[in-house]
């Protein structure tokens, strides 16, 4: 505990890292070694990310006291809407396969979640009707409207480009470029932690030992490393290793090449948001008061912050998060289909909480419901690959949940 | 003397109705520049209401608020801190789960020149503006939450009186303070005061309200008894004024003074 606080690293992530690797040793041994190969690893984290995108909206939402049940269904709509305007609108706009598909679909799923967000938001900030009944008339309303958007038919495929949002063999961005975003993201975390150090410096704050900062920075880098040589040690199959081989004119050798996939794209996209969302909630003005509005809304009032805006401008962003969690699954189905993210509302509000956010508002950390993302993911993952039927990996997850919640709520207890 | 000199506030008339309760009814005070004026009354007299609409918490059904002889509209906290009102609420309003730095500069957070929080900035006045109320205190980096009644009040006190207010309000600024403490802020009152600050003084203690106000005006029942410079009337006077609502001969008797 001594050696955590000169760290100044939180126990709480820590226990969740503990719970991970519990869970990953276990499937692993049960699996008998089918669990933590790079194969698994890569599709696991790509399973998460759409999840993992939703979870960083959700934290905002019930850290200011609300919940969003209308996440999987605003999915499902987006994700129809996405589909339409991919094989209507656009090819009669600028033809099939375009380059701009891509980033214009993006945009528009962005828009139109984010619009559908700031709608819930206004009605629960400024009609004052409580979020749970807003949010849970908008898991119906979409989810009808998504059946609504082709009456029910589905849209496949999809745009050439738009596929690599969703990882499979278009989203993965190979080794050389993935060892590019590894030396750019520990650049990062060194670059950050010295200002922050700098900064407190300034000011003659106390400063965490210099071995301490030397053994964080070995640490962030040290996974970045490992996960990267991970991603990197899966090889993309030997049919399309082949294709890729004789389209650049050469041969195809006896033993095949090792061609890595390297990271997934929508996994980028996840920890990006993820960045972002941090940087949002620890370091900007709106973050800082959608924590002080969980605190103590009346406080918040009273030292003049804007409540009502912020409340709606937070179901804007989680409408937004949506939108792009909308495209991640549909770019990864390869299809647009009414049902898409069915029950999605429970798995991200799960790993929000998992990842200790507080219903009670104001507490929780982006990178906890991450994390939180993953746990979930990887139970569901290690039971499929062990065989279990759906109905008993559904009672697993769920008893999981209460026990993890229950467990937290004591740990709580014991820090207070 | 004070009459020839505008005041800093004048709120005249003020009433406001919670669905059928009157919590305040025509009451009309005033507030010089460098005065403190004591404000008191039993429970559910209405005093914290009425200084609510002074610092935009609630809005007045009817009445005025004037700000340096001039009429102000103060539809919100934003509104009532443009005009330099400043309150320590008796509910403290911090928000329980953020640090004292972020408590003190809510709403007016320092930023870097990136646009992002300047939280090591913050914790550096923090730490000058508490070491002046509460030299005691270390815990700057834990949330309010884990801070003891005492501690919590004097974050609420340090939040007013950082910003440069011309008004403060005090709504029972030392009730969970201890003796030094209290005696730290009642110096803190007289500081302020010569700096020419108007201050509105909420407490149930009338020594302190003796000791530290020039009037005192008296509310019962949501209207006002009267007001009294502290020269003009005794200490058992008051009481008669908070208790009976009897006007005594030296103070000027408002709406509600009892016949
Ligand atoms: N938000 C509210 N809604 C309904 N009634 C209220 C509200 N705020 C105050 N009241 C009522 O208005 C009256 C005056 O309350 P107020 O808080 O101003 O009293 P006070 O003089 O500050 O009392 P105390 O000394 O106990 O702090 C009380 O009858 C109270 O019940
Ligand atoms: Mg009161």
């Amino acid at each position: 505990m001594e050696l955590l606080r000169k760290l100044e690293i939180d126990a709480r992530l820590i226990g969740m890292l503990s719970a991970l690797a519990i869970i990953w040793f276990g499937f692993h041994i049960l699996s008998q070694g089918a669990f933590l190969t790079p194969r698994n690893l890569w599709n696991l984290s790509v399973q998460t990310s759409a999840i993992a995108v939703m979870a960083c909206g959700m934290v905002l939402v019930i850290v200011t006291r609300n919940i969003d049940l209308s996440v999987g269904s605003v999915l499902g709509f987006v994700g129809m809407a996405i589909g339409v305007f991919q094989a209507r609108w656009l090819p009669e706009l600028w033809g099939l396969e375009n380059p701009l598909t891509m980033p214009a679909t993006l945009v528009f799923a962005m828009l139109c979640g984010g619009l559908i967000g700031l709608f819930h938001g206004a009605l629960i900030a400024y009609l004052a009707i409580p979020s749970f009944i807003v949010t849970l008339g908008g898991l119906l309303v979409w989810r009808g409207a998504a059946w609504w958007v082709t009456t029910g038919q589905t849209v496949a495929p999809m745009d050439g480009r738009f596929r690599a949002i969703g990882g499979g063999i278009e989203g993965a961005i190979g080794a050389n470029a993935s060892w590019v975003i590894a030396i750019i993201a520990i650049l990062a975390i060194v670059i950050s932690m010295l200002m922050r150090r700098r900064r407190r410096a300034e000011f003659g704050f106390s400063l965490r030992p210099l071995w301490a900062e030397a053994l964080v920075i070995g640490l962030a880098a040290a996974s970045v490393i490992a996960v990267t040589l991970i991603v990197n040690a899966y090889p993309l199959p030997p049919g399309i290793a082949r294709r890729i081989i004789e389209a650049q004119g050469q041969v195809w050798p006896q033993g095949g090449v090792f061609i890595p996939h390297g990271f997934a794209v929508p996994v980028l996209i996840a920890v990006l948001v993820g960045v972002v969302m941090t940087f949002v909630a620890k370091r900007m003005r709106f973050g800082r008061y959608v924590f002080s509005i969980g605190g103590n809304p009346e406080a918040a009032a009273l030292s003049g912050i804007k409540t009502k805006a912020v409340t709606m401008q937070v179901f804007g962003l989680m409408g937004l998060l949506t939108g792009l969690a909308a495209c991640i699954t549909t770019a990864r189905l390869n299809a647009a289909t009414n049902s898409a993210g069915t029950l999605d509302e429970l798995y991200v509000i799960a790993a929000a909480v998992i990842g200790g956010t507080s219903l009670a508002g104001g507490v929780g950390t982006i990178v906890g419901a991450m994390l939180g993302a993953l746990i979930m993911q990887s139970l569901q993952s290690g039971m499929v690959l062990l065989g279990v039927d759906t109905p008993l990996q559904n009672i697993v997850v769920g008893i999981v949940l209460v026990m993890a919640i229950w467990l937290d709520g004591l740990y709580r207890k014991r820090i207070r | 003397m004070a009459e020839t000199r505008t005041p800093l506030i004048e709120m005249r008339s003020i009433s406001i109705a919670f669905g059928g309760i009157k919590a305040v009814e025509e009451a009309s005070v005033d507030l010089y520049p460098g005065e403190v004026v004591g404000l008191l009354g039993h429970n559910g007299a209405g005093k914290s209401t009425l200084i609510k609409i002074l610092s935009g918490a609630y809005r007045a059904d009817s009445g005025e608020i004037h700000v340096d002889g001039q009429k102000a509209e103060i539809a919100s906290p934003r509104d009532a801190k443009a005009h330099g009102i400043e309150t320590i609420y008796q509910t403290l309003a911090l928000a329980d789960n953020v640090d004292a730095a972020a408590n003190i500069f809510l709403g007016r957070e320092k930023l870097t020149r990136w646009g992002t929080l300047d939280d090591a900035a913050m914790e550096s006045e923090t730490r000058k503006v508490m070491a002046r109320l509460n030299p005691h205190f270390r815990r700057f980096n834990e949330p309010v939450s884990a801070l003891s009644g005492g501690q919590r009040q004097s974050v609420a006190i340090a939040r007013a009186i950082h910003f440069n207010a011309r008004v403060l309000i005090m709504d029972e600024p030392t009730a969970a303070l201890g003796p030094a403490e209290t005696a730290q802020v009642g110096e803190l009152v007289k500081q302020l005061k010569a700096e020419g600050i108007g201050i509105f003084l909420i407490s149930h203690d009338l020594h302190d309200v003796f000791e530290l106000a020039d009037r005192i005006a008296v509310m019962k029942n949501g209207k006002v008894v009267g007001t009294a410079r502290i020269g003009d009337v005794t200490r058992d006077e008051v009481l008669g004024m908070i208790i009976g609502g009897k006007c005594p001969p030296g103070a000027i008797p408002g709406p509600g003074a009892s016949p």
